[in-house]
């Protein structure tokens, strides 16, 4: 294909989205719209799955059979969410073992937030109402991106993620009107979630680097640091409602702006965690990488069983 | 009657919680999204089933106990599973097996559950039965596809049913309330089951290319609350909240 003629695709590529068009897989791409969606939509799949396990680690711990089962099924649910996206990732030309391969070698990255320890139950309340929270400000606009596949497993994903968000508020609203040690448990809780989940907003806009060309392909709205406030300025009512306190002195109503003033973030802290060296950085591979390892000789077996089928499926036809 | 029937209604819930404790370890752990997510779903459906045989269990008693007393409170003397759904996730191999050879019992038992004189036990079963048919099939189809899979996953299936064949024999054990249960036509009665639950495992581990145990020795005390030392741990981690804070509200 001559340039001009690629420029003409791109060109007309571009029109598409222009008008609010889906562009599908089979569907004529620009290879950095191709590597650019690989990248964030597996970087999606990938922090569901290691999102996994911070709350999977209170599954046999649950205060209640109640909370158990619905723990259990918010955790599954994550790991539906896993699966479609890695689906729709793969009609992009890329398989899901490749795409577990660059997890594992930690080539390709996934939420910091999961880096985080969970220490008491009301890190579960927390981390449905904040960290499903900031998660939903910035997946709603996926809903509306360009790429089909995507914008379709979105829809759903979201759906799920505001029931999961209202389940970590009740849960965190049970506690705050409990007795005192239960008060202080999610309050500890806030205390330690609240500022890695503005973080995972993103680094501030000045600092981000695909910002620009992720707002042309619509698969960003709105800019880091527009959804960070919009979260402060819905969560902080919240908090207040049920008696909690938002661990930020400088946190201030500005009636001039009509949100919320709020104090420094510790951008090196999220750099040192982003680099591979929070917390649970190393603890969360490892459950990544072992469960797979583990799980080699049975996905083998079964891959051999279905081929031992398929063989004698083709003799008794011939 | 009201203690037998407590009883008895402990003794076929106690399966289910233990054993859905068991598969609730696992979540996120599994060795492919797939098997995560359908070990998940069997957790979940046990779990909801828990719910109701204890909500039921509370009402019999008439003490004022709550789902969660009954669940999280017994010391371990006082769980009646059988040793079979308490053992460890080992491997793979070990959670499928054990799940079968549980299934397999668990499919059979609630189809004659239907039938029960108890109203709430047979509308308990009849709802429960169209999940454990899905759980049963979900289980025979691994243990047909790692049986007769590759050289390892054949070895690791016949090492983990030669292992667990000793708990099978206790599913068909009977309590005392067990049997006054039978007696007047609520309980099931297990000894006519037992021909058709070997017959059954038999065909499914043959198919499978697996060799069906011969050993004939076999460990019991669940029933009676005589657990193997896994029971202490899982009771460890499954009561540690209400242990730790008594008397609230989650």
């Amino acid at each position: 294909m001559s340039e001009a003629e690629i420029k003409n695709l791109e060109e007309a590529f571009e029109a598409r989205i222009e008008r609010d068009e889906k562009i599908e897989p089979k569907d004529w791409m620009p290879e950095k719209y191709r590597q650019t969606h690989i990248r964030q939509m597996s970087q999606h799949a990938h922090s569901e799955i290691i999102g996994m396990l911070p709350e999977g680690n209170w599954i046999s711990r649950a205060p209640s059979l109640r909370r158990k089962v619905a723990l259990l099924a918010k955790v599954q649910d994550e790991g539906g969410h896993g699966l479609y996206l890695y689906s729709a990732t793969e009609t992009l030309g890329i398989t899901r073992d490749e795409l577990f391969e660059q997890l594992h070698s930690g080539k390709a990255k996934y939420s910091s937030i999961f880096n985080y320890p969970t220490l008491t139950w009301a890190d579960i309340g927390a981390i449905g109402w904040l960290v499903d929270g900031a998660a939903i400000i910035n997946q709603v606009p996926l809903c509306n991106t360009s790429f089909g596949p995507y914008a379709r497993a979105m829809v759903r994903v979201c759906k799920e993620e505001s029931f999961h968000q209202r389940q970590g508020y009740e849960i965190m609203v049970k506690l705050a009107k409990g007795a005192p040690e239960q008060k202080e448990m999610a309050q500890d809780a806030l205390n330690r979630w609240w500022w890695p989940s503005l973080m995972m907003l993103g680094p501030t806009d000045n600092q981000s680097v695909h910002t620009a060309q992720s707002m042309k392909w619509k698969l960003k709205r709105k800019t880091n640091d527009e959804l960070r406030q919009q979260f402060i300025d819905q969560t902080v009512p919240q908090a207040e409602l049920i008696g909690l306190k938002v661990p930020d002195e400088n946190l201030k109503w500005n009636d001039a702006k009509k949100g919320y003033d709020f104090g420094d973030i510790d951008w090196d802290e999220f750099w040192q965690v982003v680099k591979g060296h929070g917390p649970c950085n190393k603890e969360r591979m490892t459950a990544r990488v072992s469960a797979w390892e583990n799980g080699q000789w049975v996905r083998d077996a079964a891959m051999a069983h279905a081929e031992k089928q398929a063989a004698s499926l083709q003799k008794e036809v011939s | 009657m009201k203690e037998n029937l407590y009883n008895y209604i402990l003794g076929i819930a106690d399966n289910c919680l233990i054993l859905g404790q068991r598969l609730g370890e696992l979540c996120g752990h599994g060795p492919s999204l797939e098997t995560d997510i359908g070990c998940t779903n069997i957790a979940l459906d046990l779990l909801g089933q828990v719910r109701s045989y204890y909500q039921y269990a509370a009402q019999v008693e008439g003490a004022g106990k709550t789902e969660d007393d009954i669940a999280m409170l017994r010391p371990e003397r006082g769980y009646f599973n059988t040793l079979l759904v308490e053992q460890p996730n080992t491997d793979f191999a070990y959670i499928m097996a054990r799940q079968f050879l549980f299934d397999a019992y668990h499919y059979m038992f609630l189809q004659e559950l239907k039938n029960s004189k108890d109203e709430t036990l047979a509308a308990i079963a009849n709802k429960s039965i169209k999940e454990v048919s899905y759980h049963l099939r979900f289980s025979t189809d691994w243990i047909i596809r790692l049986g007769d899979g590759t050289e390892e996953s054949h070895e690791r299936m016949q090492a983990a049913v030669n292992s667990l064949w000793t708990y099978t024999d206790e599913l068909f054990h009977q309590t005392e309330a067990d049997k006054v249960m039978i007696s007047q036509g609520v309980g099931v009665e297990t000894a006519n089951l037992k021909e058709a639950y070997y017959g059954k495992v038999s065909e499914v581990l043959e198919k499978a290319t697996l060799s069906v145990p011969e050993s004939k020795y076999f460990q019991k005390g669940g029933k009676q609350g005589i657990h193997t030392e896994h029971m202490g741990y899982l009771l460890a981690d499954m009561q540690y909240m209400q242990r730790a804070y008594p008397n609230m509200e989650w």
